[in-house]
């Protein structure tokens, strides 16, 4: 158990380190900081002062390892274009993304899985076979399509929701700052939610789908069955319970994808997040910005997949001396 | 992305639908005719192709010579409608261009590209997963562990970091970037049948004979372990057309001069609160019926490759 553990963790910081470096190639060889503080006019002794004064002239290794060093404290460099903290800038942005992951979430595994096991229990019925191929259209749709959409009939042809931006927000502790209590931030929150966990939906629908009719063909569900239980209870308290395994995998191996989903939602809804702000700054040549965007997400996915390990080691033994 | 849809595991059914008896074909021909929706996505995906290889003969106007173009007739509607006039059967965009046009060239661009993500990353993935299924050890466990890394990852971010850091991005730069990541799901399921079949008594029994590795590869796994692989190309290449035009839509995808039906939407999107639906509704729609045609032969596939899986 500890040595799986311990084997993962291990890998985790390989990935970690690997990634480390990619953000360290990109924030010191790719966008010219020395052109980008000197100006393009600048005469190459005042160049090589400045490379000096930054110490861009000793040996890539040391700058790696002071790079590393700085990150472990918290320390990502300064953005081009801002001039404060690149890391400040993104865990002030990180807070709007966060929420509007976890509202996706929230819908595309609440409907997902109670559709999926609707269908499921009606395998030959009109509704089923109608969500079936719906679902089979929601994995095709591309995201900014799904958003555009949304907004052309909700926002501007009915009028109902806004169609950009976070609404009103108010202050949890420190920097965070939320939209999930006001009437205004929830109003905000419902398109971009649904454009970011469309895709999700559609996949858990046809996970819960398959899985819950496989289980309801199993003889354990017949004896169930056999014994007098309802439909419903047939189905939420036993086939349901083998697909959750299932579900929770794809939720843990769907979480980088998400973020990826979530630049594209937050481009279309102007939402106040992180990815916004990496997609300005990919623009705008921001590099620091940019390499601290990718540490923070490797560490989120790295993290959470950790987690997802470790939790299957609990759950299953056989994965604990495999 | 493909992860639910990717899993299969090779049967000993698979095989058939490689097979050249003509009882194997005949079945397959008589069930692929029974789904009228495999059908119609089939006929839809002929049509697109014929019509975008014939774009410069087919399009009423060359909508990247700005010669041809006419800013007068800028933002018409599509000619059935009050205000719309022929040649422009479906309208045109801000610069007067062709919206059937504009798409026709477009759709060119998303099938260059669908089509060389599935053959590189294809055969990439493909021989990775083969070496790493049959020969095992050391380099089985480096490179699922690369894979595993990549999975964790969105092909979306990562496609998008590589293309904004480059800048200038062209045609080729989109499709190296997609397969950067795109060729792990090849790569996990061609691993994933070469475990199933090399356990096989024919496989043994050819081994046993004193077959090589590359004799015992080349001639009884390989073509035993392919199947699933056309199941994870067609979805791929959906992806990779929804790739496509969702980093052009985000202005880092193939350059201006090049027709992209991301790039369409990206700038049909400034106008639809003028209610400029026709600038979005159809290269979405078209973008929409490439990925959803092909992801039902996908499905029609395998349920041919792996019959134990239909969900009816």
């Amino acid at each position: 158990m500890i040595a799986f553990v311990g084997r993962r963790a291990l890998q985790s910081i390989v990935v970690l380190a690997i990634v480390s470096f990619i953000s360290f190639l990109i924030f010191q060889y790719i966008g010219d900081p020395v052109l980008t503080m000197a100006g393009q006019f600048a005469t190459q002794a005042e160049q090589a002062q400045i490379r000096e004064a930054l110490g861009l002239d000793r040996p890539f290794y040391v700058q790696y390892a002071e790079f590393v060093g700085n990150a472990l404290r918290g320390n990502l460099g300064v953005s081009y274009v801002a001039r404060v903290p690149a890391l400040g800038l993104i865990l002030e942005r990180l807070p709007a993304s966060i929420e509007l992951a976890v509202a996706a979430e929230l819908l595309a595994v609440g409907l997902g899985v109670s559709l999926g096991s609707l269908a499921a229990a009606y395998p030959r019925s009109a509704f089923s076979k109608a969500t079936l191929t719906g679902s089979l259209l929601g994995v095709s749709v591309p995201t900014f399509i799904v958003g555009i959409a949304l907004i052309l009939v909700f926002a501007v042809g009915l009028g109902w929701l806004p169609p950009f931006g976070r609404g009103e927000v108010v202050p949890v502790f420190g920097s965070w700052r939320t939209g999930f209590v006001t009437a205004s931030g929830l109003q905000h929150l419902i398109l971009p939610a649904l454009t970011l966990g469309m895709f999700q939906l559609a996949l858990l629908f046809r996970l819960t789908r398959g899985g819950v009719i496989e289980a309801l063909q199993t003889d354990y569900v017949r004896t169930a069955r056999a014994k007098g239980l309802g439909p419903v209870r047939v189905i939420v308290k036993h086939a349901l319970r083998n697909v959750l395994i299932p579900v929770v995998t794809m939720i843990g191996l769907q979480f980088g994808q998400l973020i990826g989903f979530s630049l594209v939602t937050e481009t279309i809804f102007q939402w106040p997040g992180a990815g916004n702000l990496l997609l300005q700054s990919i623009f705008e040549s921001d590099f620091p910005v940019v390499a601290s965007y990718i540490i923070i997400v490797a560490l989120l996915v790295v993290g959470l997949n950790l987690l997802v390990d470790i939790a299957y080691a609990f759950l299953d033994p056989r994965i604990r001396y495999g | 992305m493909a992860e639910a849809r990717g899993d299969i595991v090779a049967t000993g059914a698979a095989s058939g639908i490689l097979a050249r008896r003509p009882s194997a074909r005949a079945r397959l021909l008589r069930h692929f005719l029974a789904r009228p929706l495999a059908v119609a996505a089939a006929a839809f995906l002929v049509i697109l192709i014929i019509g975008a290889a014939g774009a410069p003969l087919i399009a009423p106007q060359n909508p990247y010579n700005l010669q041809a173009l006419n800013l007068a007739d800028s933002l018409l509607p599509p000619a059935w409608m009050a205000g719309g006039k022929m040649p422009y059967l479906l309208g045109t965009d801000v610069q007067g261009r062709d919206i059937f046009s504009t798409i026709l060239f477009g759709s060119q661009t998303s099938l260059i590209v669908g089509t060389g993500v599935v053959l590189i990353a294809g055969s990439l993935g493909g021989f990775i997963g083969l070496v790493a299924g049959y020969f095992g050890g050391w380099i089985d466990t480096v490179t699922m562990r690369i894979a595993d890394s990549l999975l964790s990852f969105s092909t979306t971010l990562i496609a998008l970091l590589l293309l904004g850091i480059i800048k200038n991005g062209s045609v080729g730069l989109v499709i190296l970037a997609i397969v950067v990541s795109g060729w792990v799901q090849y790569a996990r399921t061609m691993r994933g049948s070469v475990l199933a079949v090399k356990e096989e008594d024919y496989v043994l029994a050819a081994r046993a004979i004193g077959g090589g590795a590359l004799r015992l590869i080349l001639k009884h796994v390989l073509p035993n372990a392919v199947a699933p692989l056309l199941v994870i190309a067609a979805v791929d290449f959906g992806v990779a057309v929804m790739l496509e035009a969702t980093l052009s839509f985000l202005g880092f995808g193939v350059p201006v001069t090049q027709p992209s039906l991301g790039m369409m939407i990206s700038q049909g999107k400034d106008f639809i609160y003028a209610g400029m639906w026709w600038l979005i509704a159809f290269p979405a729609g078209v973008l929409m019926g490439i990925v959803f045609s092909l992801n039902i032969l996908a499905d029609w596939l395998r349920d041919e490759i792996n019959p134990r899986l239909q969900r009816r």
